[in-house]
């Protein structure tokens, strides 16, 4: 993870590139390679966030690396425009533009079909700039003669020709890509964006288009490709036609995960090492065109063994040389929560989120016909339901009553077979689990789903997020900190759930009934007016129980709560009503003391053994 | 321009390819349907299975021999690949698996580089199939033709392991739910490996069949991997008929299109697969909800 402090990083950064030229001569760096380096970190900042950050592995970079470097090309060599650095940007945009177009269709896939896809369209490219577009392009002869950026100041002439005089130029171009990255990274955007990368189902779930973000990262991604393209042809004098080839974007993959991934330096780290071996191998080596096998053979051990490349092993050596005292100061502190689990701040009850319509008493949800059918298994039959504003119901049934999978069609998870929602008097039949979420709908779900890669304080903050920035925004260098009422929403969440102590705990490292309350955070803090829960009490301690039952009662004060649960003593103490599944149907409904005395319902779940209950 | 011979020798030649790009897909798909991993260095196999075929030829001088000891060859090292590295890459994830094959593929490569150099090795075809033959309305080279036909018997080979047989049951109900397979008392660990042996094999067999008709050189899988996604992705992930209809329909756009201009082969290519993907998002044969 990257460290908050303030502007640390960009003054490494700054120090390093300054430091560049006077050292690295010295390590038998020949400033073409440092150049070269540096377009490879550009390229590989933009691949970064969109697979180290978002999670997307696309193996079809060289797609806008050539589009990029060849529309900046096209324009300084053959258009007759002379200002360098607006036709890198013209070409940076152009990268972009494609980048978005392509990521519409690549994008409907996740996982290795968007790999696969990725490829396929790289290809696609690399044919039509040899073929098709040969006239615009050179063919494979590329582009010859691409002049190098010169500024007028007015009182002289800056010209950055070539060597270390270029390298001012692409420095200063790498730490501007590089502060950008970072603001992209620290930016609710840049949350959201590991979020997808953990959990795309529940960034989903608590009201994040995810899809918009995805393409958001993927044409940064381009717009990255298409400037270190477009500074490829400068460096050289001539672009390359190599760059579309799947050479290129192999060799951006393999040197992103040599360095480390979501770490913004790994793809320079990673070119560094690769150019350097490349020249050491051949050269002092006398290694010949073996150098590659042998650097193919080093990225496939660290793929094995060294998971977080160069950069996450030093930061693992780093965390162990130093951590072993910081881990015994946070057992320390578990043990004293666990000492005394009876601490509760008691905050006030969390506000749900504004009522839009005052006046509305009536019931808050109401559904009609619900049916869904699986094949010819009908898991939910003709459920009339509803609840009124600020009640509390519990729904029971046995195993396979149709119960989740009603909790699933109430969030919109999955489409009725049949029938009607209505949320607040809003018929939401048919719509996205990201805007009922939205609306102000969720649950916490079953089995937990949480960012397992963040901390819990990064979790909730992901949540409330979706409430306070909408399912879709693109305010890509705002700070966390400077959206209103999100410190506050998310300190009030982690008092109600009792997790300020852990707040900057990975999620890996709590135990169960931490992740459990958590879970039920997670719903909380996207500020819902109904809230359903599914089974909140299972896997649970009996101690862990008592603790979440108050947790239960604390949050529904000034709130809709649906609960599902196996605990019939803790449910009949929470709610008022109680709606009995059985077999797809609702049996029966009614207060506590109704459904524990009813026949029907002992029946239900004794499966009918009349005479033997009484014994 | 467009001749009737002319046109009917591409759709022969594009029932060439399709059939090998079939045949390479259905090796690469039961792999991933089966052990949930895509194996990027799947062209490489096709490559060192050209490779090995080509050695054994040069020793034995029998073509059969040859597309044996090439096939055994490439299925060994699926194996070996398998239970050295694969295995354990099956609980991380996908983006894992992706770098530590697409890694293992460019070792390949550049060893066979190392070994055979860059210049491209020329395999005559079997006696038994060389000249053309008269169709009676166009002539064509007669290895072409039986291509189509070697490729026809492996495909239905594959077909019998995998609906005719105990092993191929396996495999199928594998791809359902492998899960489930374990916990039905089968060591799916040791079905997997026999799958992967399976799949890489078809490739190395597709690539010592191939290797007459064009030359080989080290290169000569990365168009092929491609290739086998675009088909992959056309026909559904993880299905056998979905590969081999992928395969046919992708090989006659290739060569179809190529009549008119080789360089829009692949835009066309690309094209049919956004089709695919906007009115099929899971392919033609592909089953919902596998991801």
């Amino acid at each position: 993870m990257l460290k908050q402090r303030q502007f640390l990083i960009e003054t490494l950064t700054a120090i390093g590139l300054i430091a560049a030229p006077f050292v690295l001569p010295h390590l038998g760096f020949a400033p073409n390679t440092v150049n070269r380096i540096l377009v490879w970190g550009l390229f590989g900042l933009g691949f970064d966030i969109l697979f180290g950050f978002t999670g997307l592995l696309s193996f079809g970079q060289s797609a806008f690396y050539g589009t990029g470097g060849f529309v900046a090309a096209y324009l300084l060599t053959r258009a007759g425009f002379s200002n360098v650095l607006g036709a890198l940007i013209i070409g940076m945009i152009a990268a972009a533009v494609t980048g978005y177009l392509v990521g519409l269709i690549a994008l409907r896939r996740t996982g290795i079909y968007f790999a696969m896809i990725t490829v396929a369209i790289a290809q696609v490219f690399f044919f039509v700039e040899f073929n098709p577009l040969s006239d615009f392009t050179g063919g494979e002869n590329g582009l010859p003669g691409v002049p190098t950026p010169s500024f007028n100041l007015g009182f002289t002439t800056v010209h950055f020709t070539n060597g270390w005089s270029l390298y001012q130029f692409i420095a200063l171009c790498y730490f501007i890509g590089v502060i950008i990255a970072l603001r992209i990274v620290r930016s609710p955007v840049g949350a959201i964006l590991s979020a997808i990368r953990d959990n795309p189902l529940r960034a989903t779930a608590v009201g994040h288009n995810i899809h918009g973000y995805k393409l958001t990262a993927f044409v940064i991604a381009a717009a990255y490709a298409g400037f270190a393209g477009g500074l490829l042809g400068v460096l050289q004098a001539f672009m390359p036609p190599d760059a579309f080839t799947f050479d290129t974007s192999g060799q951006l993959v393999m040197q992103t995960a040599i360095g480390g991934r979501s770490t913004l330096f790994g793809p320079l780290v990673g070119a560094a090492v690769w150019l350097f071996l490349q020249d050491f191998l051949q050269a002092a080596l006398g290694l010949g065109a073996a150098w590659k096998l042998v650097l193919g053979v080093v990225f496939v051990l660290l793929v094995c063994f060294l998971r977080g490349g160069i950069i996450g092993g030093l930061a693992d050596l780093y965390r162990l040389a130093s951590g072993r005292r910081k881990r015994t100061e946070a057992e320390a502190e578990q043990e004293a929560t666990d000492a005394a689990p009876t601490r509760q701040p008691a905050p006030a009850s969390m506000q749900a989120k504004e009522v839009e319509h005052p006046a509305y008493s009536r019931p808050i949800l109401k559904a009609t016909g619900l049916t869904k059918r699986y094949g010819g298994l009908v898991a939910n039959s003709d459920i009339d339901f509803s609840v009124n504003q600020g009640e509390l119901r519990g729904i029971i049934g046995p195993n396979g009553a149709g119960k989740s999978t009603f909790f699933k069609m109430l969030t919109c998870e999955v489409a009725p077979t049949s029938g009607q929602i209505v949320f607040e008097g809003r018929d939401i039949t048919g719509l996205k689990i990201t805007e009922v979420c939205q609306l102000g709908l969720t649950k916490s779900y079953q089995v937990n789903q949480l960012f397992t890669g963040l901390t819990v304080r990064q979790n909730l903050t992901i949540a409330a997020l979706a409430e306070l920035r909408g399912k879709f925004r693109l305010d890509l260098f705002r700070k966390l900190s400077g959206i209103k009422g999100l410190a506050e929403q998310v300190e009030h969440t982690l008092a109600l759930v009792n997790l300020t102590r852990r707040a900057d705990t990975p999620v890996s490292e709590l135990a169960y009934g931490e992740k459990r309350r958590l879970e039920i955070g997670l719903a909380l803090a996207t500020s819902p007016r109904l809230l359903l829960l599914d089974e909140p009490l299972a896997g649970m301690s009996p101690r862990e129980r008592v603790e979440t039952v108050k947790l239960l009662k604390l949050i529904a004060r000034g709130r809709t709560m649906i609960i599902i649960d196996h605990d019939m003593d803790a449910l009949f103490e929470l709610v008022e009503r109680i709606t009995v599944l059985q077999e797809g149907r609702v049996l029966v409904s009614g207060t506590p003391e109704e459904i524990k005395t009813n026949a029907a319902v002992q029946e239900a779940y004794l499966g009918g053994v009349h005479g033997e209950i009484a014994a | 321009m467009i001749s009737w011979p002319n046109l009917v020798s591409q759709l022969f030649n594009g029932l060439a390819l399709g059939a090998l790009l079939a045949l390479i897909s259905s090796g690469l798909t039961i792999i991933y349907g089966t052990l949930g991993v895509l194996n990027l260095a799947h062209g490489a196999m096709f490559m060192i299975g050209g490779y090995a075929g080509f050695v054994a030829y040069q020793y034995t001088e029998s073509f059969v021999l040859a597309v044996i000891a090439g096939s055994l060859f490439v299925m060994l090292l699926g194996v070996l690949m398998e239970r050295v590295i694969i295995r354990h890459f099956y609980h991380r994830p996908h983006e894992d698996q992706l770098l530590v094959t697409f890694g293992l593929g460019i070792c390949f490569v550049e060893l066979v580089r190392l070994i055979f150099s860059s210049q491209s090795q020329l395999v005559p075809p079997p006696a038994m199939f060389r000249g053309i033959t008269n169709l009676g309305f166009m002539f064509y080279p007669t290895y072409r033709l039986a291509v189509v036909g070697i490729v026809a018997i492996a495909l239905g080979a594959l077909f019998i392991i995998l609906y005719r047989t105990r092993l191929g049951m396996i495999v199928r109900a594998g791809i359902e739910d492998s899960v489930m397979v374990d916990s039905l008392g089968i060591n799916v660990y040791r079905v997997f490996m026999v799958v992967f042996g399976i799949g890489a094999m078809a490739a190395g067999f597709a690539g010592i069949v191939n290797a007459p008709v064009v030359s080989l050189t080290p290169g000569i899988g990365d168009d092929i991997l491609v290739q086998t996604f675009v088909v992959v992705v056309i026909g559904g992930v993880g299905s056998f008929p979905g590969a081999i209809l992928g395969g046919l329909i992708a090989g006659e756009i290739i060569s179809v299109t190529s009549m008119f201009n080789p360089g829009y082969a692949y835009v066309m290519l690309f094209a049919v697969m956004t089709l695919v993907l906007v009115v099929r998002p899971h392919g033609l044969l592909g089953v919902q909800g596998r991801e």
